[in-house]
């Protein structure tokens, strides 16, 4: 196993780990694959290896959880994800030609990543912002009310 | 209305900064805290919350203060507040938790003193990364406050409270999924009973999990007397409520307000109206899992009460509402499309079944649809229901498919008979009440057992 966190990332996992019960550490494992998903940007086998060493549990354990969850990638994907929701609030009020400009103007489909690993363009469910629709997240930054030309100036504004 | 009563959402709105604990704490923050731990018994606020009517706001609408009573006689006790909030057609938690994080962790702090809780967590969904972020400041913040940690503001009552992210999986917000989920386990929902929380919850402890809204009402009782609370909204439905508007409604937001205002009320004097102003085609009143209303049933009150009577739910208080520019198998087709991915996959009528629905439902919507597929698509409803270790097989499933179905049968019927997508004129494309009657679900029922 060669995968450690950065002494930083060492350090908030050890205050994550202290927010449950001793006996209990396990309950880390969604927070701690988290925090490795930063540190790498996907989970890899030795991430869900490590992070079990962490809350000493069997590496299963963590592959259980860590496969379960959509929020963690098992591949690494572009350096922007970008997540439009595409429930039926968000449809009623125009996901689906957000949608399609994103696939022409990157060139690819949903849920794949363009060819320089800019851009992964992905749909997920109802993002809790339904008054605001369409909505879309660009890795932890949520943006509402979209129209196409925001999403234009949004993707020529990331570096 | 009394606009004195909108306090969650006045508050957010006029005082900027609340969410500093300092500027929180200016206009009377945390006040409830000393009030309760220095002057109340903990079966006091108890009482309080009993008396004051509150139901939970996470969408079962149980009495609040019932669940509280119903905690076992052992100790620890947990409380997980539930911040998953994945039902589509909410997004109350997220503005209240942006807009007042420190109510809510008021209210988090006077739960856990009423029921004996020394620990507890707020179960935050993956995606509010800055709202998780906001969470742990506002919990530092209340810490070095002295309202969080060892004995508190010196009466000897220890909490400890923390944020705990999800991962995007919306059976997380259930409440038994919520606690497999914290343990560190799939969130394969329990069976109940046993695994009631209250009785068997969290590390098998006795476990409150309250709702984001309903632990700001918590704090909101406490601070104002149950009589206060008891004098907004109805004997059913205390209180007031944060309704979501969204869809095709001209002023979508979040709104504070009674349950007595009625359904179509809230749609065109508080929402403007229909978008364009088109014509009105179906409502879904509670969050995507309500059975939808039409046209026609609008008159009913928010009151959980009411809209149970009108046979649908109170649910979450989201409200979509659509068009006549809407084709409901179109509609109904992506509600299937989200039941189908957040299925947990633990048992099996839901997790076989919800794919079922939204096949079927694809094969309508491109033409290809047979006549008997209707009474299937029922048929399959019929043979989830009941059959599945939690709600979700209803809630996202059965209740929106069966109620789309018998009620804009003949918008159905014309996407099978015409081979293509058919969107009706409103007039024809539901069914009027009183035909809904006759064709009630118990006919395919009786047919189907
Ligand atoms: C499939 C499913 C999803 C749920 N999602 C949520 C949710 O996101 N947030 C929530 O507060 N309650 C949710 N609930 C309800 C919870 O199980 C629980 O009843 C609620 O959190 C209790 O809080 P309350 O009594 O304050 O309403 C969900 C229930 C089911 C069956
Ligand atoms: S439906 Fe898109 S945010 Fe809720």
């Amino acid at each position: 196993m060669t995968l450690e966190f950065s002494p930083e990332a060492r350090q908030r996992a050890e205050t994550i780990i202290r927010r449950y019960p001793p006996q209990y550490k396990k309950a880390a494992v969604i927070p701690l694959l988290h925090l490795a998903q930063e540190e790498w940007g996907y989970i890899s086998a030795e991430a869900m290896a490590y992070v079990a060493t962490l809350i000493e549990a069997p590496p299963v354990k963590v592959a259980e959880v860590a496969t379960f969850y959509p929020m963690f990638n098992k591949e690494p994907i572009g350096k922007y994800e970008i997540q439009v929701c595409h429930t039926l609030p968000c449809a009623l009020t125009g996901c689906g030609r957000i949608v399609k400009h994103l696939c022409e103007k990157l060139n690819i489909q949903v849920g794949q990543t363009t060819p320089d690993r800019r851009f992964t363009l992905k749909k997920v469910e109802c993002l809790a912002a339904c008054d605001r629709g369409p909505v879309m997240l660009v890795n932890k930054t949520l943006y509402t009310n979209l129209t196409l030309e925001q999403v234009d100036d949004i993707l020529n504004g990331l570096e | 209305m009394d606009a004195s009563r909108c306090i969650l959402t006045r508050e957010m709105e006029t005082i900027p900064n609340l969410t500093d604990i300092d500027i929180y704490i200016q206009h009377g923050g945390y006040q409830t805290v000393e009030k309760a731990l220095k002057m109340m018994k903990p079966e006091e606020v108890v009482k309080a919350v009993t008396d004051s009517g509150l139901k939970g706001r996470g969408g079962a609408g149980f009495p609040t203060g019932r669940k509280w009573s119903l905690l076992a006689n052992r100790f620890p006790r947990y409380l997980c507040c539930n911040a998953d909030e994945s039902e589509p057609a909410s997004f109350k938690d997220r503005k209240l938790l942006e807009g007042n994080p420190h109510r809510v962790i008021e209210g988090m702090i006077l739960t856990s003193y009423a029921n004996g809780i020394n620990l507890g967590y707020i179960y935050i969904r993956g995606e509010f990364f800055q709202i998780i972020e906001q969470m742990d400041r506002a919990f530092a913040q209340a810490y070095e406050r002295g309202y969080l940690g060892k004995n508190i503001l010196g009466t000897g009552f220890d909490l400890d409270l923390y944020t705990h992210p999800g991962a995007g999986a919306y059976i997380c917000g259930e409440e038994t999924g919520l606690i497999e989920s914290l343990e560190g386990n799939r969130p394969y929902p329990r069976l109940k009973p046993p695994y009631f929380p209250a009785a068997i919850g969290l590390w098998q402890a006795p476990t409150i999990v309250n709702n984001v809204e309903t632990m700001a009402d918590v704090a909101l009782v406490v601070e104002h007397g149950a009589d206060w609370f008891k004098g907004f909204g109805t004997e059913d439905s205390t209180g007031s409520r944060l309704f979501g508007l969204c869809g095709h409604v001209k002023k979508p937001g979040l709104y504070e307000l009674e349950s007595t205002i009625t359904l179509r009320s809230l749609i065109y004097d508080v929402g403007g109206g229909v978008r364009g102003d088109k014509k009105l085609k179906a409502v879904i009143p509670g969050g995507i899992s309500a059975p939808v209303l039409t046209p026609d049933e609008l008159d009913v009150t928010m009151e959980f009460g009411e809209m149970a009577k009108a046979g649908t739910m109170g649910g979450t208080g989201g409200v979509v509402v659509m068009d006549e520019t809407v084709c409901m198998v179109d509609a109904l087709l992506n509600i299937s499309m989200f039941a189908r991915h957040e299925s947990c996959g633990q048992c099996t009528p839901c997790r076989e079944g919800m794919p079922w629905i939204n096949d079927m439902l694809r094969r309508i919507e491109q033409g290809h649809g047979r006549q008997e597929d209707i009474d299937l698509l029922l048929d399959v409803c019929f043979n989830i229901e009941g059959r599945t270790v939690c709600v979700f097989g209803q809630a996202p499933g059965v209740w929106p498919t069966r109620s789309f179905i018998v009620k804009y049968l003949p918008e159905f019927q014309a996407h099978i008979e015409q081979h293509k997508c058919v969107v009706l004129p409103v007039e024809e494309s539901y069914l009027r009440k009183e035909n809904v009657e006759m064709l009630g679900v118990g006919v395919f029922r009786a047919k189907n057992s």
